[in-house]
This record gives structure tokens, sequence and C-alpha cells, in this order.
């Protein structure tokens, strides 16, 4: 099937391209790009001019449950959620049930992505066996099997010298090691940020420190072995600072931000009478001052990507005490939404940075395909409507679970449609009509 | 709106009272004085003076608050609690003669609930009600064995007495 | 007197959603309640027929008791469920046994539970009135309106008042009320503990913070000492027993620093010799009985207000 798109509005920095260009797709690949293309039988499709076009998201860091939890998400359900995102590709972490720690389990979820998944599936494999921090992974088999990164996340890695040998190892396979930053005995049994707000609802507190203290640990590794170390879910300024200053050094270190942690702080947990566990999320929801750092670092650029650590979980376990529901909000389909509204209409940054973060970026980190729209490559894009609002419904969401506190939010800034590999995984009735694009 | 006692006839009726609470339990022992809070409280503490003025004798003298016994209490859907104020009753009621001060009686149930109180404090020989205005119109079969004035009245209308110790003047008006 | 004639909200979850002329309210009832004790039939019949649970699922004698016998002095019917460690343990969630409650029509649920938040769950499940007996370290609301209650009896007023609160700072639900409430009610609070065992917050609610016991005792009219478990030492909050009592436990000699006519308070139970002496426990500054008697007053003060009418709107769970 040939498809012309005319006169669309691209954004791809890596490319070099923002602005009105003619993109020729043949049978799911890119064939060209430029201006004035004419192609004989080619579906001539001409978006709304509001319509932005950008290389297909990447989220890299998602919970896809499967194996094991199929009860609070699925690879179809995760991915359909993923499809209706935004999101052309994700990179599921490992802390299945088995864990992610042989190629077995890593063949089981392509499979899986490959029968019933709307969008591409990148595993993360354990670091080390179990995710228990004592052995390492056979690494090698993880990678052909199709590993793109190592991650015991749930967990940090346990020690710095496991840290140490898996950054060494993994960097012979040029996967990095992303790190679930956090220092068991200063997180203790906490379950918010340790500030005022915690303090005054008599809930046990973790500091930020708990989690720069192991992004300091980590950048020395990097430094020491030259191997490359990811920052999962950054969330306090003091992690910032560290990573700034290790990138100034030269050290191969990269960081990520979740989309809540750049939006909301510890005030969430007060709100409406309080305990709302769908604030609830490790690493917690911290201070203005992190929030606002967060942002600065997604400006100036010490923050390299956008991950939205989308932990589904069923609502008989959100609905237990705050101390006992489990950490972790879905974010796969509020994300776009709330970079488009807090980060672009807000001011922050441009939407050629916005797509760095959400598809360049982390195409780059993790070795993948994708990030820019190059001619050859397959036809993955992200179709934006940004201008166009949304208020969040949590009862619609594609995913098998709902917990989220940006339930009937209203943003400004939507996903239009979803491209995979040429094919129209997703689209918005309402920002697009469906007809208007291509079966 | 008619004021139908002035402070002059208050204070008649009272001393009246006073030689009629003298004279049908043929003196003051073993008599005891219990206000009903608000305004029956000023009113006992005025029979006092009067038995004290009479006979020379203090007669033990209370108040009893009787929110906590109404029988309309958790009954409305909507509303504020009423407020309690405290009961003194700093002498046992035990075989005396209780005299229930209030100033309106109407449908009796202030009176029920009165009695109520007064029973999970002692055993009274008797109790006698003494009430400034009986304004008629009973739901239980209650009545004063003391009255100030009778005061027939419509169930639209209203009675208020008003007291110098509370309100800074004696009068009892009728409203509506 | 308080200016309220009644409670704007159906629950008592915390001091946090309490007014001046509320608390006030609460105080003026619990005086005129006090009054039902010295009778000789204790008890009125003002909730007859109402129903009320008492839901406990940590461990607690007095404040389980206390609540009881208020439940039964205004003649309500009251049943208990203790259950120790949570919920879960047992295989029911919270919110499912609160459910089940919730079939049986309660008119009252008094919970205590060892999770900061559980009563604003049950609130959101159940019809019924929700008072908080204490939860994890939140708050202990009506710990918190007995001590104003006894403080107000002993000194006359709560405004201008010094106040020291002394111990483990960190996991008091304790604190945390009466924080609120002593500063909402004007008088100023200085809470005190080893660095190790002070939460962060505490200044947002006006309170002054110091590690020195003898700096919060200096001229307090009010000390009141927090129980510190033997346990703490495990999370390495202090060395040992001995040290603690060193530098917080109440002394007649720290006493001494306080106003001539200070009285001394504890939630209780007290662990004598860790933060406070035989000599003050026992000696003529202590009020801990008086804290006792009162609670049964105030609890029934509380059980009163809420539960007449039921429509009023949810002012703390909005």
């Amino acid at each position: 099937m040939t498809i012309l798109l005319k006169a669309a509005r691209l954004v791809d920095p890596v490319a070099g391209r923002n602005g009105v260009f003619d993109v020729l797709i043949l049978d799911g690949l890119v064939r060209r790009v430029g201006t004035d293309l004419a192609a004989a039988g080619a579906r001539v499709v001409r978006l709304p001019d509001a319509c932005v076009v950008a290389p297909g998201f990447i989220d890299m860091h998602v919970h896809l449950r499967e194996p094991g939890q199929e009860y609070k998400e699925t690879i179809a359900s995760g991915t359909a959620a993923a499809a209706a995102g935004g999101f052309t590709a994700v990179a599921c972490m490992p802390n299945t049930d088995p864990v992610n720690d042989t190629a077995s389990v890593t063949e089981f979820i392509l499979k899986r992505a490959a029968e019933a998944g709307s969008v591409r599936v990148y595993p993360i494999g354990a670091v080390s066996v179990g995710s228990k921090g004592e052995h390492l992974t056979e690494v090698a088999d993880l990678r052909a099997a199709g590993c793109v990164a190592l991650s015991d996340d749930g967990r940090p890695v346990a020690t710095a010298l496991l840290m140490r040998r898996a950054v060494e190892y993994a960097s012979m396979f040029g996967m990095p090691v992303i790190d679930h930053c956090e220092d068991p005995s200063l997180k203790g049994d906490g379950v918010a940020h340790e500030g005022a707000v915690a303090g005054l609802l008599g809930l046990k507190g973790i500091p930020g420190p708990a989690e720069s203290i192991m992004v300091e640990r980590d950048i020395a590794v990097a430094e020491m072995t030259g191997g490359s170390v990811h920052v999962a879910h950054m969330s306090a300024r003091q992690s910032l600072r560290a990573v700034r200053a290790g990138k100034e050094r030269g050290v191969r270190v990269t960081a990520e931000v979740t989309p809540h942690h750049f939006t909301l702080t510890e005030a969430a947990l007060a709100e409406r009478g309080g305990f709302d566990t769908n604030t609830k999320m490790n690493p917690p929801l911290r201070e203005e001052a992190d929030r606002a750092a967060m942002t600065e670092g997604l400006r100036d650029g010490s923050i390299d990507a956008i991950a939205t650590d989308h932990a589904p979980h069923h609502a008989d376990e959100k609905a237990l005490e705050f101390d006992h529901a489990p950490f972790g909000i879905v974010g796969l389909e509020t994300a776009v939404p709330i970079c488009l509204d807090r980060l672009v209409h807000a001011g922050i940054i441009g939407l050629p940075r916005l797509v760095e973060l959400l598809s360049a970026n982390p195409a780059r980190i993790l070795g993948v395909p994708g990030g820019t729209i190059a001619e050859g490559a397959p036809a993955d894009l992200t179709i934006l409507a940004p201008d166009r609002t949304v208020t969040v419904q949590a009862s619609a969401f594609r995913s098998k679970s709902r917990n989220t506190p940006f339930d009937g939010w209203t943003l400004k800034g939507a996903v239009a449609a979803t491209v995979v590999g040429g094919r129209v995984a997703y689209v918005n009735g309402a920002a697009l009509d469906p007809a208007g694009l291509w079966a | 709106m008619p004021v139908v006692m002035d402070a002059d006839r208050m204070s008649r009726s009272l001393a009246r009272i006073a030689h009629e609470i003298l004279e049908r339990n043929r003196g003051v022992d073993r008599l005891a004085l219990v206000g009903i809070r608000s305004r029956g409280v000023p009113l006992a503490a005025r029979l006092a003076r009067e038995l004290q003025a009479l006979t020379g004798t203090t007669v033990p003298t209370g108040a009893l608050d009787i929110t906590l016994y109404r029988d309309d209490l958790m009954r409305h859907a909507v509303g504020p609690q009423p407020v309690i104020r405290r009961t003194e009753i700093p002498f046992s009621i035990d075989d005396r003669v209780i005299l229930l001060v209030d100033d309106v009686l109407y449908t009796g149930r202030t009176i029920r609930a009165a009695l109520d109180a007064l029973i999970d404090f002692g055993r009274p020989r008797a109790i006698q009600l003494i009430a400034l205005v009986d304004r008629g119109h009973r739901e239980l079969p209650i009545r004063a064995d003391y009255v100030g004035r009778n005061i027939p009245t419509s169930q639209q209308q209203s009675v208020q007495v008003r007291l110098v110790e509370i309100d800074g003047r004696d009068e009892v008006e009728v409203e509506g | 007197m308080s200016t309220a004639t009644t409670l704007r909200s159906r629950h008592l979850l915390g001091i946090a959603g309490l007014e001046p002329d509320e608390i006030d309210l609460i105080l003026d009832t619990a005086l005129a309640m006090k009054e039902i004790a010295t009778r000789p039939i204790k008890k009125v019949p003002t909730l007859r027929g109402r129903t009320i649970m008492n839901l406990f699922f940590e461990a607690s004698t007095r404040t389980r008791m206390s609540f009881e016998l208020a439940e039964k002095r205004l003649s309500a019917d009251t049943l208990g469920m203790t259950t120790s460690g949570s919920s879960m343990s047992k295989g029911e969630t919270l919110a499912d046994t609160a459910r089940t409650l919730e079939a049986m029509a309660p008119d009252m649920i008094v919970m205590r539970h060892g999770a900061s938040g559980a009563p604003h769950q049950l609130a959101r499940i159940c019809r019924a009135s929700i008072i908080n007996a204490g939860d994890g370290m939140h708050e202990h609301p009506t710990q918190a309106l007995l001590d104003a209650f006894t403080i107000r009896e002993h000194k006359g007023r709560l405004g201008g008042l010094r106040v020291a609160i002394v111990g483990d700072l960190a996991h008091s639900r304790v604190l945390r009320s009466n924080a609120r409430l002593l500063t909402r009610m004007g008088a100023s609070v200085v809470a005190c503990g080893p660095a190790t065992l002070v939460p962060p917050g505490l200044e947002a609610l006006g309170v002054r913070v110091t590690t020195s016991m003898d700096a919060a005792v200096d001229g307090a009219d009010v000390v009141m000492m927090l129980r510190v478990q033997h346990e703490r030492m495990h999370g390495l909050y202090f060395p040992s027993v001995r040290e603690y009592f060193t530098l917080y436990g109440l002394t007649p000699a720290r006493l001494a620093r306080a106003a001539s006519d200070a009285i001394v308070m504890h939630p209780g139970p007290m662990n004598r010799g860790v933060e406070i002496d035989s000599a003050v426990a026992d000696g003529p500054w202590s009020v801990i009985l008086d804290q006792v008697a009162n609670g049964v007053a105030v609890r029934m003060a509380v059980l009163y207000l809420l539960a007449g009418g039921d429509e009023r709107a949810d002012a703390s769970a909005a």
C-alpha cells in the first residue's frame, strides 16, 4: 500500500526538519520525505492543518505485567493503551512473574507482542537472577533473545559491585543498565516523600537523598567503567544536580523523568480529604523545588527522556489503606496531553525538544530504531493535535487499570493518531476523521 | 404584642405561689426547688427567696438541664443539636418533695423529660410542678400544681417570658 | 460559651477539620456531660436505640473502654470488634470489613487503626458517622480534645498558654492532633525530642521545635509527655533508654524549670523511667488521671454532637 502524506507539519529534530513536508510511505516503510512529492496509485492523505507529525514516541519505562499479573494488564491491553497514548513502541520492565531473567521469558513476551500487541515491544532484561541482586543474568542470551537494556526495576541494583559488573558486562553488548535508584536503608518502609505533607499526615517518609545517593553511586560506577548508566524515573533535585555534574565531566549517564514528577507535588497527598492512593508511587511526589528542578532539567537538556513508568494496579489493590496499597500509577494514556499542556503550551519547551525527549533520545539510549522519520526506516509516526483540549476519562482507558491521579483533568493537547510500520494503530476520532487516514 | 403580665403582676403571682406551697406542704420541711433551664432557674431562685422571707429557712435549690432527656432530640433529620448546659443538683433528692419550676407549661413534654431526669437522681417522696404561665394544649397527662396565670392561647401563638436575670426586664408577652 | 450549635461535618476524622468554635462547642458540651458521672444513675437516655460499633484494629484498653463507657452512659447499643494486626492479616480488606458493617447499618463507627488515613477511607464507604480513635501516626482527635478540656479545667483557658510536648514526635498522632488544636486555640506550642525523632511539617503548624528539653520546659504552663516505645531503639532513633531518660526524661528537677503552677500530662500508658519519673507521674503536678476521667465526658460530648442530623455536608471529606 502506498500512502502519500501531503503537506504535513513535521517536527523531526534529528533530521533537522521543522516545517511542512510530504511523506511517502510504501509497504510500511518511509520511502521519501520531501516537498512536492507525487506517487502514482498512492492514497493521498491531507491531515488537518493543526496536526503535527513526529517520529513515533517511545516509552522506555513501562510495566506490561505479563507474564504473571495479567489481572492488572496484559501485553495486549498495555500496548493498546500505548497506541492510544501516541506511543509506537514501549520498553517493558522485567519485574514480571516470573522475572524476565532468561531468554525464554523474553521470547514469551515477544511472541505475545507479535500476536496481540498494538505497538512495538522492546523487553528490558533483569540485571540479576530473579532481580535478587546476587548473580548476573545471562546477558548475552537475553540480548540474543531481544532484550535492549538491563534493569532490576522495582528494586535498586543491589550493590556497587553488582552495578559495576553489570555495567562492564553489558557494555560489551552496547546495552545500558537502567537503575531504579534508591538506598533501601534510607527508604525504609516509607510510603511518601519525607516532607511537611507526609509529616503532618503521619506517613513514613522517603527523603530525596535516598534516590540521589544511589544516583551518585551509579555515576561513579559509570565513570569508573566507562559504561553507560540510565537513571530511571528521576524525582529529586539532588539527583538532577548529580546527573548534571556527571554529564559535565563526560560520564555516560542519562536520565528520564515521568510526567507526574514534573506536574504534581506532595501537596496532592493532602487533597480531597487526603490519602488518595493514586498519589502513591515510588519514587514519591516530592516538593515544589523538586518538581521545578525536573522541569528545568527538561528545558536545559540535563534530562534526556520522558518515560511514564506506567504501573497498572487493580482497583482492589489501590483500595487498601495508604500504607498497604502498592506503589504506582498508569501513565501511557495521559503522558502526551500532560506534556503538551504543561511543557509546550506552558512555554517551557518547544515541540522539537519534546520530540527529542519522547522519541529521539529514548531510541538512542536503548539503541533501537526510530527517533526520526528516516528514508528506508519503518513508518512509525505519532500524529498530534496540539491545540485540541481533552478531558482525562479513566473509565475510558484501554489499559485494564485505572489508577491515575489525573482523572477529570482538562488538558490542552491530544494524540490524533498513532502509526506503527505504516499501520494505523490508533486514531482519535474527536481529533481526526478516521476516514481521512487509511485502513 | 400584648403584654399579659407585667413585673408587678409576676411578682405578686410568685408571692402567692410561695404561700400556696407552704399551705399545701404544711411548711418547708423536706422541700427542695429545682428550676428547669433556662428560665425556670431564676424563677426557682426567686421562690427560694420568698420562702426564706416567709419562714427564715433556706430551701435547697438546684438547676436541671433536660436536653439529654428530650423525646424530640434524635428525631430531626436535619438540625443543630440543642446546646447542653450543666445540671447542678448539689443535694440528695431522696425522700424530698421536689418543686419543679418552669416558666411556661405547654405540651407537657419538657416536664415529662424533667421527671425522667429526676428519677435518675434518686427517689423523691413527691414531685410538684410550678409554672409561671399555663398556656394549655397539653399532649401528655401532666398538670401543674401551682400556676402564676392561666393564659389560653392558640397553637400559632407563642408565649415569651422575660426575666430581669436573663433579659433585663420582667414581663410575659403573647406573640402572634 | 461557643457560638456554634452544631458540628459542620458528620465525622470526626481529625482536628484538621475543626474550627475553633466547634472545638469550644465540644468542650462546653463535655462540661455538661462530666456532671453525669457524679449522679447515682450515671446514664441518660439520649442515644437510646442508636447502634455504635467500636472497631479497634490496634490493641487499646483505655481508649476502647473510655468510648464504650461514653456510649453506654448515653444509652446507646455498643458492639466491639477487636483484631490485632491489620485486616490484611485476616485476609479481609478494610474496605470489605467496612462494607460488611455498613450492611448492618450502624449509626456511628468508632475506629482505631494502624494505618494513617484509614478512617478517611471508611468515611468514603460508610454512611455512618465515623469517629477516629487514632489512625497510624496521623491524628487522635478525642485525645487532643480531652487534653484541651483538662488544660482548660486547670488553667481556665487555652489561649496564651505555653505548652511543651516532649517525646517521640515523629511517630505520635497525639502530638499532631494536640499541635493542631492548641495552636488553633491560641496557645503557643514547643515540641521537643531527639533530632532523629523530629518530623518535618511542625513549623508549618506554628509549632516551635527544639532538641533541648530544658529549653522546652522553661516557663511552660503545661508539660505533656509522649510515650516512647522501646522498639524505636531498633530503628536507630536513640541508643538506649538510659540515654533517652537522661536527655528527655521528665524529672522533678527538670520540672522545676517550668512555671510554678505547671501541670504535667501524659496520654498513657506511661513508661515510668523512660519518659517520665515516677515522682512526677504520681506527684501533685500530674493531671494524668484527670485526663482519663475527662476522656469519658469528652467522648460523650462528641458522640452526642455527631449523633443528631445526618444530612450535614462532610466538610472534612470534601
